[in-house]
């Protein structure tokens, strides 16, 4: 018996799984190592900001400045490394301090100045986008050695398809991800305050800490977000990435989590990207329809999902109140 | 089940044997977007000259981002399509994807812009000189108005960029041999219609009512649009008084054409993929490199060009 819990996670991934199978039924190259190599490096940066959301919105909250932050991150590691000819590592520590303590900010104001979320991160979408643009307008390319070597390691599957450093990266980022979220304090802290803030700050939970490190976490791996973009494009653009947020918070919605906070797992996350990713490329297997459809359909998904949700709550609570009745 | 394993070997190997045969060629076309009616357009020709060819074309609008441009390289490498054009939306960042399209043996053309790359990732460039734009407007004008004095007004595009500062340039060396036409003021117009009308209107303002200007040189034809709705609320005749010269040849300046007040532009032509399938069939069929850019045809027009046909035949474009 699947937990009511976790039934938007196995509806996602049954999703995934028989869409996966109806569109390698009408074109059979989409089963093939290339196309899950293409979904896993197409989408590195997306799926790692992607987790960083979804610690987010478990804990009830938002992040809309992960698009800008990774654009600012790209432009500032194009611009150190390409103009100031610093090393690489050096440039993506830095840019990590930097996203990190910005987000870790905006964490402490929505905390300790009681500012919702939205106001709040929505401020830092325009002040690092803003950042960005100050650094340079133009798409600054990047070349180096040390980034030269990075993009040239992969693994080569049969059949052609390539699990690159950047996909493994994502995938590390996913399993890190769900070990905190499932087997640390701080995960069961994020499900707590998500739950019910209140109560959460009753029985014990650092509400301001917890808050913080929520933010610090979403900010860091955007900021690593932003690096993998940097190694995707070769170069640091200001106007790129623009809406990426959205497309984050797509993800993890449908791969199950709440939106009012509390429910949810990192896994759902990756599905919900996957999903995403395939829509795009059965787009470009077809070759015909108007990529528009691939905000449609993650549109009719959403809803669908919400929906589900919410008849979840629902039957849940009835089952709660028909189990009082009885004891009554 | 005997009989559905058969059938789809046999549809496996028809797929192969249509892969193979030269005259069915699957083409990805990578777009940028559709920001701008010249970009719908040169979407509806690249459409139309792959179906005039056979050639069955796979068609990704990435809605004018990198990521989703490369996202579609890749699912197109995935395919194994035959080749690969790019409207590229910025010059740089695209050395992976070009390598492994490179890898995979996939030609890979690119329309409109050219980028910062290694040479060898690409098989050739079509794009338009703008430099060479401007200078068939110059050279019109000074063959027109031969040996009269001429006062010369310009629209500029938007200052600083790259179609603004070419045609400029472009439109000076078609002048120079010229030294009875001069330009008198020169300001940005900012390729917009209502910007280049009220550019135009401080023009006229300035040069005495407008009586000693000769000649208005557009960047673009929206601009040119505008200055004609400037010259005739001043009670002067556009095209005859004031002579009109701009580039892009869109389907609005082929009717003020129609009507006398607009005299000659020269096409960007939004026929980008002709070209590069031309060089494509022969560098599969006879293994031809072609030059690493070809440049395409900057084709003007007149009012002796029977503008209402031409107008006819573009304004189904999607301009």
């Amino acid at each position: 018996m699947i937990h009511s819990r976790n039934l938007p996670f196995v509806t996602t991934l049954a999703i995934f799984i028989i869409a996966y199978a109806l569109c390698a039924l009408q074109f059979p190259a989409m089963f093939s190592t290339r196309v899950i190599g293409n979904l896993l490096v197409d989408n590195a940066f997306l799926g790692i900001a992607a987790v960083g959301m979804t610690f987010v919105i478990l804990s009830g909250g938002i992040d809309l400045s992960i698009g800008s932050v990774i654009a600012f991150t790209s432009v500032f590691v194009a611009v150190t490394v390409g103009s100031f000819g610093l090393h690489p590592l050096t440039a993506f520590a830095l840019v990590l301090v930097i996203s990190t303590a910005f987000s870790s900010a905006m964490g402490a104001m929505i905390r300790y100045l009681q500012i919702p979320p939205f106001v709040v991160t929505l401020a830092g979408m325009f002040l690092a986008r803003g950042a960005a643009y100050l650094i340079s307008t133009e798409s600054v390319p990047i070349s180096h050695p040390f980034i030269d070597t990075i993009q040239g390691f992969y693994f080569r599957f049969p059949g052609g398809g390539r699990l690159t450093a950047m996909s493994m990266l994502m995938i590390a980022v996913f399993v890190i991800g769900g070990i905190i979220a499932s087997r640390t304090k701080f995960g069961a802290n994020v499900y707590a305050l998500g739950g019910n803030p209140q109560s959460a700050e009753l029985m014990g939970v650092p509400v301001g800490r917890t808050t913080i490190g929520i933010y610090a976490t979403s900010g860091f791996l955007s900021g690593l977000a932003g690096i993998v973009y940097t190694f995707y494009t070769s170069s640091g653009y200001s106007l790129a990435t623009v809406g990426v947020e959205l497309d984050a918070i797509a993800a993890v919605v449908i791969g199950g989590t709440l939106l009012t906070g509390g429910t949810g797992l990192i896994a759902g996350t990756f599905v919900g990207i996957l999903i995403q990713g395939l829509i795009q490329t059965y787009i470009v297997f077809d070759g015909t329809l108007s990529s528009w459809w691939t905000k449609i359909v993650i549109g009719v998904l959403l809803f669908v999902f919400i929906v589900l949700q919410r008849g979840i709550i629902w039957y849940s609570n009835r089952r709660i109140d028909i189990a009082r009745l009885k004891g009554a | 089940m005997r009989t559905a394993f058969a059938a789809l070997g046999v549809a496996f190997t028809l797929s192969l044997a249509t892969s193979v045969s030269a005259a069915s060629l699957t083409v990805g076309f990578s777009q940028i977007g559709s920001e701008s009616g010249w970009r719908a357009a040169e979407t509806t020709v690249t459409k139309q000259e792959a179906e005039k060819r056979g050639v069955t074309l796979k068609f990704a609008d990435a809605q004018q981002k990198q990521e989703n441009q490369i996202k579609a390289i890749r699912g197109f490498i995935a395919q194994g399509v035959d080749a690969i054009l790019i409207a590229p939306v910025v010059a740089t960042g695209w050395d992976a994807v070009l390598k492994e399209a490179k890898e995979e043996k996939i030609p890979v053309i690119l329309l409109d812009r050219e980028i910062e790359s290694p040479k060898d990732l690409y098989l050739t460039a079509v794009t338009s000189d703008q430099v060479h734009e401007g200078k068939v407007a110059g050279e019109w004008l000074a063959k027109d108005v031969g040996s009269k004095d001429c006062k010369v007004v310009e629209l500029q595009g938007t200052t600083g960029s790259s179609p603004a500062i070419n045609r400029k340039k472009g439109f000076e060396e078609g002048i120079k041999a010229a030294s009875n036409i001069k330009i008198v003021r020169s300001q940005t117009g900012d390729f917009t219609r209502t910007k280049g009308k009220e550019v135009m209107e401080s023009f006229i303002k300035a040069e005495g009512g407008g009586k000693d200007i000769c000649a208005v040189y557009a960047h673009n034809d929206d601009m040119a649009v505008g200055a004609i709705q400037a010259i005739k609320e001043a009670g002067l005749k556009p095209g005859t008084d004031i002579k009109i010269v701009s580039i892009d040849a869109v389907p609005d300046i082929f009717q003020a054409m129609a009507k006398g007040e607009a005299n000659a532009t020269v096409e960007l032509t939004p026929n980008m993929a002709g070209p590069a399938f031309d060089a494509l069939d022969a560098y599969l069929k006879d293994k031809k490199e072609p030059k690493k850019w070809i440049q395409t045809e900057s084709k003007l027009y007149t009012q002796k060009d029977d503008p209402m046909k031409v107008y006819e035949s573009k304004k189904g474009l999607g301009y």
